[in-house]
């Protein structure tokens, strides 16, 4: 699945990903691949990302903004 | 004749001077293209927040019972005016100043018991309008353009939301220079708060994603999104008038970089036209004696 993470400042992350773990308003979740279309709010909190070489990476944001459609993930950060 | 030394004295100077100019030319450039590197890397953010935010919407567009959107009796307008810190940049601040009054004397035209107030980002707008009477100055934050980031630009955004909730203002307004080209600044004002009813796009897909989970809930997210996008208008703002600052800088820098060069030439000219005369006259002095002697 693609994952692009925008800050107003730059773009964080564009690439492929097999895992996110997010930071939900109402608790973290996960998006994995083929996730049903979802658009929900993130609170401060940690990104985490697993890429395809299974590598671990993070992102610290204060508040966003997620969209996943067809394995296509946005998320807006602050 | 000029003055021989008169004129020296007014190539070195007129040469010292566009020398600074110059310089600050090249200063400009560099931030200038600071700044629309900054104004770039917005946009795909910005697109992707109104695309989410259409899609959220969908054909729900009012936002007036919203606590952003309420529109309110207008009685105490706040107008946030964007400046610079400094000077030399053509009509840069004399525009915004020019606006902000007309948009003062309009206000007060339509119903004298409004009132209204002013919060400067800029030094040369503060002290301007701190000097002005009748008008309530509400404060400055000058300092934001020595540090222009997205945390700083939250902060006030949040202050400004706040003041409109709780009924200090029922209208707050931006006035600023729209960055179109690092030759052309266009003064605007901008409705801040409350918010503008997005104008509906029609749009083709957004039936075939009918089927969005909203997580939590369509009306937190909406809650949530509204001060996002006003965040990001604001920020947008900040950004254009900082890269229009440093354009019309620039321009204003080139103007005078060429204007000093041409003034350079001309003293020039002179200079060598009183130095030829005098030589000329030297000459006509010597050959005079030498025939005198000759008699």
């Amino acid at each position: 699945m693609r994952v692009k993470i925008i800050s107003p400042e730059k773009t964080l992350y564009e690439s492929e990903g097999t895992l996110l773990q997010l930071p939900g308003i109402d608790g973290s979740f996960e998006l994995l691949v083929n996730h049903a279309p979802i658009i929900s709010v993130l609170k401060k909190g940690v990104i985490r990302l697993v890429d395809k070489e299974n590598k671990e990476l993070k992102f610290e944001i204060n508040s966003g903004i997620v969209e996943c459609i067809n394995n296509n993930i946005k998320i807006l950060v602050q | 004749m000029a003055n021989l030394k008169e004129v020296r004295n007014r190539i070195a100077s007129v040469g010292s001077t566009m020398q600074i100019t110059s310089a600050m030319k090249m200063v400009s450039a560099s931030k200038l293209r600071r700044a629309q590197n900054s104004i770039i890397a917005l946009r795909p953010y910005s697109a992707l927040l109104s695309e989410i935010i259409s899609k959220i919407m969908g054909d729900d567009t009012d936002l007036s019972d919203s606590d952003y959107g309420k529109k309110k009796k207008l009685d105490k307008v706040l107008l946030v005016v964007l400046t610079s810190n400094k000077g030399l940049c053509g009509g840069f601040n004399a525009n915004i100043i020019k606006a902000t009054k007309k948009r003062v004397e309009e206000i007060y035209k339509q119903d004298k018991y409004i009132k209204v107030d002013i919060l400067s980002f800029g030094r040369k707008s503060t002290e301007f309008f701190r000097k002005q009477k009748g008008i309530e100055f509400a404060g400055d934050g000058d300092s934001i353009w020595d540090n222009l980031d997205f945390e700083h630009i939250n902060k006030i955004a949040e202050d400004l939301m706040n003041k409109f909730k709780t009924g200090n203002y029922s209208q707050i307004e931006i006035i600023y220079n729209q960055f179109k080209n690092s030759a052309s600044q266009i003064v605007t004002d901008e409705i801040f708060l409350p918010i503008q009813t997005p104008t509906k796009q029609k749009d083709k897909k957004s039936s075939s994603e009918g089927n969005l989970i909203f997580e939590p809930s369509v009306d937190i997210l909406k809650e949530s999104i509204i001060p996002q996008a006003l965040k990001n208008q604001l920020f947008k703002c900040f950004i254009d008038s900082f890269a229009s600052e440093h354009g019309a800088r620039m321009t204003a820098m080139h103007k005078a970089t060429d204007n000093a060069q041409g003034l350079l030439k001309e003293l020039k000219l002179s200079y060598n036209k009183a130095r030829q005369a005098a030589i000329t006259n030297e000459i006509i002095e010597i050959c005079s004696g030498a025939e005198a002697l000759n008699e």
